[in-house]
């Protein structure tokens, strides 16, 4: 909310979890947090809330939408990007900065404004980011381009895998390109203060790609 | 109204924790034999946890006032002024026994606890804190106590969203059968918009929200004020069971409803659950409350009024509403699923009357409840002398850096990183400073100001000196604080001590206690809220003592604020408090001596308070003014410890100008107080600064870009090095 509103100068619309309807959006965006506490499978219970009919009907049309950290995990219970997310190869919760490298992927406006040269410096939190697909899988999103982010060496301290995720992967796209799913959180990178503004950057070309 | 079997003897006392006295005092305040629901309310009320029997005496010589203050100690939690018509609202609270016997569950309980009292006041908690001690780090049952204590305090305030930013931790051979689980929430609040817990308006509804009672943490409170022995892995049943989905419910309907003008007043069940919240609410207001127990909402069938009454389950609180806010009020515990039950009513009878089953299951005056609840002068002796330990008697002539090295690998010492990554130090994206910096700084939302927190005790220097170890906790509070630009406001402390029916115990508790008061009047710093956790014992042996400060402080633009890292090569480093024919320093029970395997209990580094002011409102007015540029506090492991973290928190090198006569080992690792590292663009500035206000400066030397710290000209050890040691200590010892 916060971030958004930094960049676009727009309060965007707070939507409860038991509404049945979306008004007409230039994105949506699942936050993270630990919804229904994750005490079943992470983003299950939401995955199920009234609310994911419209998100689901709004993707179809081809409406955009982000998911990040357990937006993503929703977003793998309910189909709208590949693959699942299951407990950090380490069995802890991880909370630091890592490096993220943006991939070459089919046209999506989530990717289409950054540089493939240039990774980006992003804070993670999460206990259950493992991505996981199958190998056959895994070759279909690599050849489709649905891979947006994998892993990256970067200043911090700690592996460049942080969880075990399958080929690095971080954020993968739909097939179409308008949905995206990530594990890091670009709005804990917003200025100098949060020690980076990768996430800035990183959502505001998004923006601009989904706006304009 | 009491059935024949249900007539309590002074055998049932006895087993609920209740001395002979207390018995007689109760049958008497009575006018009758109590019985079981009835006996059970006393011996909870008057355990220590709840009475602070032993303690209060001594409280009450803290200073809890001043200009900034609003709310002291007394209610849910503590209350400071902070600027802008916002109030910070903080406490600490200690879990250490349930941690113990169940350390996932124990420690995420204590974080629950805590952010409800933060809560309950009106404030939306904005980050939380902890001080854990460990037992020995070789002990078999460490490993499992760290994992289990870490994964339950990130699991509980990850879950729930509010950062965790800051902490400390230690090892120590005494905590081997009773570790120390204490939790600090720090919130923020309109400051005319602050809630109590006082019962008002006879007549008025008592609500009961949240989550359902179960049989959960009975007499927890009890449990929690005695030793421990040999069949406390018997009690794992009365360590309660955290659900912070649940709590993050309720703690957003509480907000919401609290937004509206609708609440009297607002207690959190915690220890003692709904006894000691109906009693406190109704003992505050000077009235009385009757309840239904047929209408409290249960999670398991049959349970008895005691088991109510006595039940600790989580994510619950009783509130006074205006009569008729009841429908407002159901309306929003309701969109978010969670119970609200009017279970009874506010009167004036200065009685807690409770009714179950058609009967009346309790029939108790309040006022002796809490008022004769008994309070001790328990004898206490002098505190120890302590020899001084001349260095001479413990150096050598190893290199600084071979010292150095091995050091940091010290598990006092070491990178606690390993534990502070498994915390979301970062969600709501406020968090400027988290773990790892002298003091955490979290930024009011929409705004520039920064509220700056940390927490601090040195056991094993109270242990030595009960009075200096308290006074110390305060300094070095003050001193994190001050280390990144900030200005100290006032503290919450919890008081970990052993049994204080023994006159040495006692001897620490009085100690630290008249230590703490003398450093937060002389640093202005006074105590708003805080918990007592006695008979920390096993097998009849006491823990280190640890009288743990929280603190916390304000900085009106979070610009203007410096981390501990070096930040730019050729900068110069000083040390300040120090004067530049300083060649030795104080080793006795430093880390140093640890190192050594000299556990001796020698007299720790003396304190100087108005040093300790000086010294501080100095490096702050210098941070804000813009001269330095980074700032360490000098505490554990002296001076050249500081400047390695500084060093390897930054990648940059430093070459260090070391003292050509005297005890090297001593300079370098010697624990003087009221000093700090700093490193600045502007030297002369600085110095001239210094000179003005009569403190002591001392160049050290040079920030470098070579990756290397140079003591001399011919002792050098790599920063990667040095790293390799200090990360990975922990990752190892929990690697078993």
């Amino acid at each position: 909310m916060v971030a958004i509103e930094q960049l676009t100068s727009r309060r965007p619309a707070l939507v409860w979890h038991k509404e049945a309807s979306l008004d007409a959006a230039d994105l949506v965006i699942i936050p993270g947090g630990f919804s229904f506490g994750d005490y079943l499978r992470c983003g299950a219970l939401a995955g199920r809330s009234p609310i994911m009919n419209a998100v689901l009907d709004h993707a179809a049309r081809g409406g955009a939408v982000m998911g990040i950290c357990n937006g993503f995990q929703i977003l793998t219970e309910t189909g709208m990007v590949p693959g699942v997310l299951i407990r950090n190869a380490g069995l802890k919760f991880s909370c630091r900065n890592i490096g993220l490298r943006p991939c070459e992927t089919l046209a999506s406006p989530f990717t289409i404004g950054l540089d493939l040269g240039e990774d980006l410096t992003i804070p993670i939190a999460h206990n259950e980011g493992n991505y996981f697909a199958d190998a056959d899988e895994l070759d279909r999103i690599e050849g489709n381009g649905q891979v947006a982010f994998r892993y990256a060496a970067s200043d911090a301290a700690g592996p460049v895998n942080p969880n075990g995720a399958s080929r690095d992967i971080a954020g993968v796209l739909s097939n179409n390109g308008r949905v995206l799913g990530m594990m890091p959180h670009p709005e804990r990178a917003m200025s100098k203060l949060h020690g980076g503004t990768d996430g800035a950057k990183f959502l505001l070309k998004s923006l601009e790609a989904l706006v304009s | 109204m009491t059935s024949a079997s249900d007539v309590m003897t002074f055998e049932n006392a006895v087993t609920m924790g209740l001395s002979r006295d207390e018995w007689d005092l109760i049958n008497q305040r009575l006018g009758r034999t109590p019985n079981l629901c009835e006996l059970g309310i006393f011996s909870a009320m008057w355990s220590e946890h709840c009475s602070y029997k032993s303690s209060k005496k001594w409280l009450k010589t803290l200073p809890i006032d001043g200009p900034q203050v609003i709310e002291g100690p007394g209610e849910n939690a503590g209350a400071v002024d902070i600027g802008d018509g916002l109030a910070a609202i903080f406490k600490i609270e200690s879990h250490n026994h349930p941690s113990f016997i169940e350390p996932y569950q124990g420690a995420a309980t204590g974080v629950g606890g805590i952010l409800r009292d933060v809560f309950t006041m009106g404030a939306r908690p904005v980050a939380l804190l902890n001080a854990l001690r460990f037992g020995a780090a070789e002990h078999e049952k460490t490993r499992h106590l760290v994992g289990g204590v870490v994964s339950g305090i990130g699991g509980y305030g990850n879950c729930i969203g509010i950062p965790t930013v800051g902490g400390e931790i230690n090892f120590d051979k005494s905590y081997n059968g009773n570790i120390l689980v204490n939790a600090m929430a720090v919130g923020l609040a309109n400051s005319d918009r602050i809630f109590r817990s006082a019962a008002t308006g006879p007549g008025n509804p008592v609500i009961y929200v949240g989550a359902k009672t179960g049989r959960d943490g009975i007499h927890g409170a009890t449990m929690a004020s005695a030793e421990f022995s040999d069949e406390t892995e018997s009690k794992r049943p009365t360590v309660q069971v955290g659900d912070p989905f649940t709590g993050k419910l309720l703690m957003e309907a509480c907000l919401e409803l609290m937004a509206s003008d609708t609440v009297l007043s607002i207690q959190d069940m915690g220890a003692a659950g709904l006894t000691s919240s109906s009693v406190e609410m109704a003992s505050k207001g000077g009235l009385g409350m009757e309840i239904d127990l047929d209408l409290v909402p249960a999670r398991e069938e049959n349970m008895s009024a005691y088991e109510l009454m006595l039940s600790e389950s989580q994510e619950r609180m009783l509130m006074v509403l205006k009569p008729d806010a009841t429908e407002t009020a159901r309306a929003i515990f309701n969109k978010l699923d969670l119970d609200f039950m009017p279970i009874g009513r506010v009167t004036e009878t200065g009685r807690l009357i409770l009714l179950k089953d058609g009967g009346t299951a309790c029939d108790i005056p309040i006022g002796p409840l809490v008022d004769d609840a008994p309070e001790y002068d328990r004898p206490h002796c002098d505190a120890p002398i302590r020899k001084q330990l001349a260095s001479s008697d413990i150096t050598n002539d190893a290199p600084i850096s071979h010292m150095l090295k091995t050091m940091l690998g010290h598990v006092d010492l070491a990178s606690r990183r390993w534990i502070y990554e498994q915390y979301d130090s970062q969600v709501m994206a406020d968090t400027i400073a988290g773990p790892g910096g002298d003091a955490a700084l979290v930024r009011v939302h929409g705004s520039k100001r920064g509220l700056a927190m940390s927490t601090d005790c040195t056991p094993r220097y109270v242990e030595a000196d009960p009075k200096i170890g308290g006074a110390q906790a305060v300094a070095e509070g003050y001193r994190n604080l001050s280390a990144i630009g900030a200005t100290p406001l006032a503290v919450t402390n919890n008081l970990n001590f052993g049994n204080p029916e023994k006159p040495e115990i006692m001897t620490q508790l009085v100690e630290s206690v008249l230590g703490m008061g003398d450093a937060a009047r002389q640093l202005d710093t006074p105590v708003v809220s805080g918990n007592v956790s006695l008979y920390n014992e096993t097998g009849g042996k006491a823990i280190q003592p640890c009288p743990v400060i929280g603190m916390v402080g304000v900085i009106e633009n979070v610009d203007d604020a410096v981390g501990n890292c070096f930040v730019a090569a050729e900068q110069d480093i000083f040390v300040i408090g120090q004067g530049d024919k300083t060649n030795d320093g104080w080793l006795g029970v430093s880390i140093y001596q640890q190192h050594h395997g000299d556990d001796g209990i020698y007299a720790p580094p003396p304190l100087d308070l108005v040093a300790e002011q000086k010294t501080g409102s100095f490096v702050r007015q210098q941070i804000l003014g813009g001269s330095i540029s980074a700032a360490h506090d000098i505490a554990d492991g002296g001076l050249v410890v500081a400047i390695a973290e500084m060093a390897m928190r930054s990648g940059f090198g430093a070459d260090i100008a070391v003292p050509t006569t005297g005890n090297l080992h001593g300079w370098a690792f010697g624990e003087d107080q009221a000093r700090f590292v700093v490193t600045t663009a502007d030297s002369q500035e600085l110095i001239a600064a210094a000179k003005e206000a009569g403190i002591e400066i001392t160049k050290l030397g040079m920030v470098s870009d070579q990756g290397e710290l140079k003591f001399g000209d011919s002792d050098t050890i790599s920063i990667t090095d040095l790293n390799a040691v200090f990360e990975g200590c922990i990752p190892a010892l929990m690697a078993g």
